[in-house]
């Protein structure tokens, strides 16, 4: 029995039904990244994960006790989620922010034990941040910042760990930083960390255990060496491509097949691509045209 | 400023206590004044009291004459005064962190206008005592808090959403109170213009106590709730993912600030802007992020006493009520805010 499962959930904003009865366990001391196409459900899963969202039916258990009726500062002992958008108040320095992380530790009557002051200075010299104590939020970079909201979360000193697109709007080398540190956090404590991440490539590398979602279904679900295949993005993200071994890690990589031939490939499913098909032939752009394709 | 000034207090026993000490000078600073502008408060007047003379018959040692004057008139005045300011403070610096807006003080949301539509309806429609007047004005700003909270809720209270809906419902009052003036007659108007400027005159024991057990409840409360408050600062997602009850906390929070600032208003009319520049120069002062509440409150406590310190001094005894001098040096301090949010580029 894994810590945290949905069962049988079915998960909607309002009328809008995003998920219809899903089934997910979430292995112990995995690091589990849910990956999909745009609004497959991969945040909403999330959410309802770490009860910020209530299904409407079915029910999402937190060692055995469906999540919604425990305490909720029991649940934040348990579970930490580093939502996708949060807001740094004005003028908060780095370590009163990082402090805020604990939070479901703390009462009235115990607001700022010696404890707190360890776990807050030991979360930040794990991510990093150790010197960045007096500074402000606001005059950081987004690296440091997501740093920053990791910290916090390793202060709430949770077991389990939810990110949501923990490296949207971060540049290429501090969302492999980014990674870095969860892998590390992953690694060396056991604890179980659960990430929506958009980037397919970043997934496969990082993750022990990989959901694929779309339409609100599990397409697969298990290591990435096992399920990502060349047909399961294509059903999953309705892309042509490759699937070859990551030079670095081993691990699967997934390369978009080149414009001309998912060009070809639409094309004989769909009669509609006259205007695909014949940008593709116009031999000499197609290279600066493929480089902006891809995006 | 780093945060080298937030000391921890810890026991023995494993209690710890978090301490501002920035905050908490800020905090000791404005008693003082609001105490010493008190006691001028008190002295001032067409019988003149000596500072020393009104502490003396405070501890219980003055003449009958200054008993009577200090006690029994200027007294309860004073202390309303204090009580007012303090929950219209506490009351802007809630509804400020709630919508997450500096304009979302109840002044700007209706709240004010709610109960004098409240006042109103009891001068114009029914000639109501001085007793029904004051029920009228709780229930009008009651009535108008809970409306507010009720449109504006969808799957939560965001900012935004609560100035938007408040200024509309603010709007729509006034045009109920334009209208309701329009059909009184000289005498009702008279009075119902008094009762809109806000004022302290003839203010007595009668209205101390409500206030005081008023505040007395409901601070504690709040109290209590406020680190719960800090978190949802930091968006609803995170507050709950903190263990923060966050729609429980916002509403105990929202229904207080209703409470706070419909029954100050009930007891001395609409005392323009305290709730709205109280908790923002608290927090400039104590310069620490979040709502800052008790700063907030002893500072809303100490701009009514002074700003009616400065009235009876140049206007001379009940010639100019409160609410006129609140209002232009609120006036003042909104513009000024706009502009300088506006070249921050926040507005």
């Amino acid at each position: 029995m894994n810590r945290l499962s949905a069962d049988n959930v079915t998960l909607a904003y309002d009328q809008r039904v995003i998920a219809e009865r899903l089934s997910v366990e979430i292995p112990d001391n995995s690091f589990t990244v849910i990956v999909g196409p745009n609004a497959c459900g991969k945040s909403t899963l999330l959410r309802a994960l770490s009860r910020m969202l209530r299904p409407n039916e079915g029910r999402v258990l937190l060692d055995g006790q469906v999540i919604q009726s425990m305490p909720a500062k029991k649940v934040a002992r348990t579970l930490g989620l580093l939502p996708q958008s949060s807001i740094a108040p004005d003028g908060i320095t780095v370590g009163d922010l990082v402090g805020r992380g604990r939070y479901p530790h703390q009462g009235l009557l115990r607001q700022w034990s010696a404890e707190d002051e360890r776990v807050v200075r030991e979360s930040m010299a794990r991510t990093g941040i150790g010197d960045l104590a007096d500074r402000y939020v606001d005059e950081l970079s987004g690296g440091q910042r997501q740093r920053v909201w990791i910290a916090m979360a390793l202060a709430q000193q949770t077991p389990l760990l939810l990110l949501d697109e923990p490296t949207t709007y971060l540049d290429i080398q501090h969302q492999i930083d980014v990674l870095d540190l969860c892998a590390d956090l992953h690694e060396e404590q056991g604890r179980t960390l659960v990430a929506v991440l958009h980037d397919l490539n970043h997934a496969a590398r990082y993750a022990t255990h990989l959901v694929a979602l779309r339409e609100g279904r599990v397409v697969a679900e298990g290591a990435p060496k096992e399920i990502v295949t060349a047909e399961l993005v294509e059903e999953v993200f309705g892309l042509r491509c490759q699937v070859v071994d990551d030079p670095e890690t081993g691990t699967p990589l997934v390369v978009p097949a080149a414009r001309r031939a998912r060009a070809r490939g639409t094309a004989e499913k769909t009669e509609k691509a006259p205007e695909t098909a014949g940008a593709g032939a116009r031999g000499g752009a197609e290279v600066s045209e493929s480089a902006t394709g891809a995006s | 400023m780093k945060a080298t000034h937030i000391r921890a207090v810890r026991t023995r026993g494993g209690l710890s206590l978090r301490v501002d000490a920035r905050a908490v000078t800020v905090v000791v600073l404005l008693v003082l004044v609001a105490l010493a502008a008190s006691v001028a408060l008190i002295g001032t007047g067409d019988f003149p009291v000596s500072a020393t003379d009104v502490v003396r018959t405070l501890t219980g040692n003055g003449t009958r004459i200054q008993e009577y004057i200090v006690r029994d008139l200027r007294l309860p005045r004073v202390l309303v005064g204090l009580l007012v300011g303090a929950a219209l403070g506490l009351g802007g610096a809630l509804f400020q962190s709630i919508s997450r807006n500096p304009l979302g003080s109840p002044d700007v949301l209706g709240l004010g206008q709610g109960a004098t539509a409240g006042a109103l309806v009891v001068i114009v429609l029914f000639s109501g005592s001085a007793t029904a007047v004051t029920l009228g004005a709780l229930a009008g700003g009651l009535v108008t808090g809970f409306a507010i909270y009720l449109l504006a809720w969808r799957r939560g209270v965001h900012g935004y959403r609560l100035v938007l809906v408040g200024i509309g419902v603010s709007a729509m009052v006034t045009a109920v109170n334009g209208y309701l003036l329009t059909k009184a007659d000289i005498v009702d108007a008279a009075r119902a213009v008094v009762w809109m400027t806000g004022s302290l005159n003839g203010r007595d024991w009668t209205q101390v106590w409500p206030l005081l057990v008023l505040c007395a409840v409901l601070v504690p409360l709040v109290l209590v709730n406020a680190r719960g408050l800090l978190m949802t600062e930091m968006g609803d997602d995170l507050s709950y993912a903190l263990g923060v009850r966050v729609e429980r906390v916002r509403m105990v929070l929202m229904v207080s600030a209703v409470l706070l600032t419909a029954g100050a208003t009930a007891a001395v009319g609409p005392v323009g802007f305290v709730a709205l520049t109280a908790p923002q120069l608290a927090r400039r002062l104590t310069r620490s992020p979040g709502p800052n509440l008790v700063p907030a409150m002893c500072m809303g406590a100490t701009l009514l006493i002074v700003a009616d310190l400065v009235s009876q001094r140049a206007f001379g005894a009940d010639q100019l009520p409160v609410g006129v001098v609140t209002g232009v040096l609120g006036g003042a301090y909104l513009l000024w805010l706009l502009v300088t949010e506006r070249r921050a580029g926040r507005i």
